[in-house]
């Protein structure tokens, strides 16, 4: 019976043939993200009027710049097999630092140097910790949440830091010639870690250790420098997006940032990048983190309670790495 | 996977300790008499297994005698392991017939085999050190509470008590000193192997197979293993033995099985042979493939190795590899051959001893201390060690040598894209483009790639580590070519290779090593596969 069918439905022509040719897993494998995105924003513009509007779709991107950074950041170490669960607090952490630098001296470069340091210190003590002492990064990152969500609760006595000025919101809420200052720091966020992983030196070694580390070694890389150089840039970049997550409300808050890492791993893995390390782009990382946006977005236009939007997201980090493990194992199985 | 262990949980009455028969017939003799065709236990006629590109099997037949021990000798690479693990039901047959106990058997999977009582140890065990040798032996099996009624609510629950009680029966009626209690981590290596075959007891297995059970344990050891051995025999069991090693074959074998490239060579009662016409039997091929190996000057000294040992594994190796020298390493899995190659690559220490290149001692921290000195090498384990399988061809053949693309950190993707052209072509690796990733490609051309990404480098010394192993043969031939032209300009090569007709048509000088020793040194002239094999075993000359 089944052959039957199937000879019947051979000789199809154009695109559908081709598409039998790839396979669904193929096309979803390259594609997959591109047309999830769009279809997403069809499906928007369709749902609600507001959406397709300028004012709202800025509105988009300035929402999308946090998660957006924490997920660039997070992909150089999710492509070499490991995980950072610690972004939420570690923004939080740097942005209430940059924050008070601001409120206790007025300058605004000062407060940014505080915040970025203190990012640079999460991700060594991270990058240090899981290579010399082979923890899990899981376990290593999970310590962390804890340890920068109580320093800086410590620090302010759990009291937000307000009394910023003028000038410590232009981060966030600034434009420039109409363009959000906050969405073009992600842009030059996106520009150079895409340079950083796709044309570098350093990020080819990112690929080859994480997708087979005996490999890398036996290649002469030295595998513990660069997952350490990967918790950097990611500690780095967190603090970029906990400056102008504080920034856009302009009050040092040590409670903010709760759940963000949640989101920009969703980014990651929608955007296409497996989580057993190897594959991945950061084209990918910013398309994932947009579906990420609209999806917020249109729920929020269409006034679905915040508990909804949790249930939705974690669907929807469930079904997109249930496709990439389906979809890799129909390719193996084709193989074999 | 998973229905598979589930459904193993066969009836845990199975094992009670009433199923055992008391020792008491006793061997009878069974050295002489090998009426051949009478109490078999096992007949596989005519088996045949293909792999893609390779006949592994062709046409073997095997007879196993009730209560005796069957040895099945061959060179490495002969089929041996596939014939056994034909009948653990791992691997399916392509042709041919088996008859256990009288009854045919076709495709099963390991669970079924089990269950009609063919049980295998291997020569790597996998047993869980975390859990406790009662579990280990009832694993997937485990006696439940309730007394075996289905519907008892207690029959979810694990009897642990009975489990520990009926294991410890079955280690003291062994004669094994070990608590059922206790960790199987806390056990050595062979204390392993006889829980192992404790477990095969508890299942009431008619055909235990041991592939080279004594290749990683010491000679009491071995004593006790093979009391255990005769105690199996003792109750009817029939035992099929892997093992290279001659004296250990004399000392056990009722009967003999050779099998050799896949094919059934000759059997009989172990008293017809001696070491030298197994030997003969098990390499009697003569060299059919011509190897394309040219004469070459052969320059002064590049690599040598003074005195160098690593413990428990090799112990004061010596040796020199020239310029333009094809240095062949042979000797049995296990050897040590490929431990010493990864200490002259810095992926292992040494405890003891020096590695000079040109006559400077190096130090090697990891293979980058070596790869900048010049030194590189192809790994036996092509996917685990050699390659990142989910990347493209062009970026794992530069990734090595990425520096000659990115003097600062940027990747010059056209001089990157020239280079892996230029290597495409000089090993002719067959690939659609450079950015398939190199999963979809041949085991021949993925070698050819885990080749290639050190000839963009200023190479010295090129380690091969069973560079042909589980590739066609055209690629095999071509591989060989490269090798010959690499020597000719000015490498040193070290290849290890468990194919003797390739150590003797490649190599301009052969070191024979056997347990952690080199044994011999012969010159191209006077490298045989007698005497190769002769050294190798650890035998006579």
């Amino acid at each position: 019976m089944t052959t039957n069918v199937e000879t019947i439905s051979q000789p199809g022509v154009g695109i559908i043939s081709r598409i039998r040719e790839m396979g669904f897993s193929a096309i979803y494998r390259k594609y997959g993200t591109l047309l999830i995105f769009f279809g997403i924003f069809i499906l928007a513009s369709l749902m609600d009027d507001a959406f397709l509007t300028t004012a709202n779709l800025t509105n988009v991107l300035r929402q999308v710049v946090v998660i957006s950074l924490l997920a660039c950041g997070v992909t150089f170490i999710i492509i070499l097999g490991h995980i950072d669960v610690s972004l939420g607090s570690v923004v939080a952490l740097t942005g209430t630092i940059a924050a008070s630098v601001m409120s206790m001296t007025g300058d605004l470069s000062l407060a940014i140097a505080a915040g970025l340091f203190a990012g640079l210190l999460t991700g060594v003590i991270n990058g240090v910790v899981v290579t010399y002492f082979k923890i899990p990064s899981f376990i290593m990152t999970l310590a962390m949440t804890t340890v920068a969500r109580g320093a800086i609760l410590l620090y302010t006595a759990g009291v937000p830091v307000s009394d910023l000025g003028e000038d410590f919101q232009i981060i966030g809420q600034g434009n420039i010639g109409g363009f959000p200052i906050s969405v073009l720091i992600l842009v030059v966020a996106v520009a150079i870690c895409w340079v950083t992983l796709h044309r570098t030196r350093f990020g080819r070694h990112v690929y080859a250790v994480g997708g087979n580390a005996k490999a890398a070694l036996a290649s002469g890389i030295n595998s513990d420098g660069v997952i350490r150089k990967a918790f950097i840039i990611n500690g780095v970049l967190a603090a970029v997006a906990g400056i102008v997550l504080m920034s856009r409300i302009n009050s040092g808050q040590p409670a903010a940032g709760v759940g963000y890492e949640f989101d920009a791993i969703t980014a990651v893995v929608v955007g296409g990048t497996s989580l057993m390390g190897g594959t991945g782009s950061m084209m990918g990382t910013l398309i994932g983190s947009l579906i990420i946006g609209i999806i917020n977005n249109i729920l929020n236009l269409m006034n679905v309670s915040s508990y909804w939007q949790q249930v939705v997201k974690g669907l929807i980090i469930a079904v997109a790495v249930i496709l990439d493990v389906m979809t890799k194992s129909a390719g193996a199985r084709k193989k074999s | 996977m998973l229905t598979k262990l589930i459904s193993d949980e066969s009836a845990p009455s199975m094992v009670g300790g009433r199923d055992f028969v008391s020792p008491s017939a006793k061997p009878g003799s069974s050295a002489l008499q090998p009426t051949r065709g009478e109490d078999l236990v096992l007949e596989m006629r005519g088996i045949t297994k293909s792999f893609p590109g390779v006949k592994a099997l062709d046409g073997v037949n095997l007879k196993v005698r009730k209560g005796t021990v069957h040895v099945l000798c061959g060179e490495n690479g002969a089929g041996k392991s596939t014939l056994m693990k034909i009948l653990s039901g791992e691997y399916t047959i392509d042709e041919g017939e088996i008859y256990f106990k009288g009854e045919r058997i076709d495709h099963q999977d390991t669970s079924e085999a089990l269950e009609r009582g063919i049980a295998m140890i291997h020569q790597e065990l996998s047993p869980v050190p975390e859990m406790t040798i009662a579990e280990n032996v009832f694993l997937g099996r485990e006696p439940m509470m309730g007394g075996g009624k289905r519907f008892s609510p207690l029959s979810i629950f694990v009897d642990f008590r009975r489990m520990v009680a009926e294991t410890q029966q079955l280690l003291d009626r062994l004669g094994l000193k070990y608590r059922a209690d206790q960790k199987m981590g806390e056990l050595s290596v062979a204390g392993m192997q006889l829980v192992e075959i404790a477990k095969a007891i508890s299942r009431n297995a008619s055909l235990v197979i041991m592939d080279e059970p004594t290749s990683a344990i010491s000679d009491t050891e071995v004593a006790m293993l093979f009391s255990q051995i005769a105690d199996l025999k003792a109750r009817g069991v029939a035992i099929i033995y892997i093992s290279h090693k001659m004296d250990e074959i004399f000392q056990i074998a009722d009967d003999i099985t050779v099998i050799r490239d896949g094919q059934y060579v000759d059997s009989n009662a172990a008293t017809v042979y001696d070491e030298n016409k197994l030997i003969s039997l098990m390499v009697g091929r003569t060299i059919s493939t011509i190897f394309p190996k040219e004469t070459v000057d052969i320059g002064p000294v590049v690599l040598s190795v003074r005195r160098a040992s690593r413990h428990g594994v090799f112990q004061d190796i010596t040796f020199d590899v020239r310029k333009g020298e094809i240095l062949g390493l042979a000797g049995l899995i296990g050897a040590g051959r490929t431990e010493v190659v990864r200490a002259i690559f810095g992926l292992d220490r040494l405890d003891a001893g020096e590695i000079l290149l040109e006559g400077e001692p190096l130090r090697l921290d990891s293979p980058a201390d070596a790869i900048r000195n010049g030194i590189a090498m192809v790994s036996e384990d092509r996917k685990g060690e050699g390659l990142v399988l989910c990347r493209s061809v062009r970026e794992n053949i530069s990734l090595a040598n990425l520096k000659q693309f990115s003097p600062r950190q940027l990747i010059d993707r056209k001089k990157e894209a020239e280079a892996a052209n230029r290597m495409r072509d000089l090993l002719q690796i067959k690939t659609a483009d450079l950015e398939t990733t190199i999963e979809c490609l041949s085991g021949g051309n993925q070698q050819k790639i885990a080749i290639a990404k050190w000839l963009l480098g200023d190479l010295k010394v090129l380690i091969l580590d069973e560079p042909t192993r589980g590739i066609d043969v055209g690629a095999k031939s071509e591989i060989h070519k490269l090798m010959s032209q690499f020597a000719k300009q000015g490498l040193a090569i070290i290849m290890i290779s468990s194919e003797l007709p390739e150590i003797l048509g490649m190599s301009d000088r052969v070191l024979v090593m056997h347990e952690g020793a080199i044994t011999g040194e012969l010159s191209r002239e006077s490298a045989t596969q007698e005497n190769i094999m002769a050294l190798a075993t650890g035998g006579h000359k």
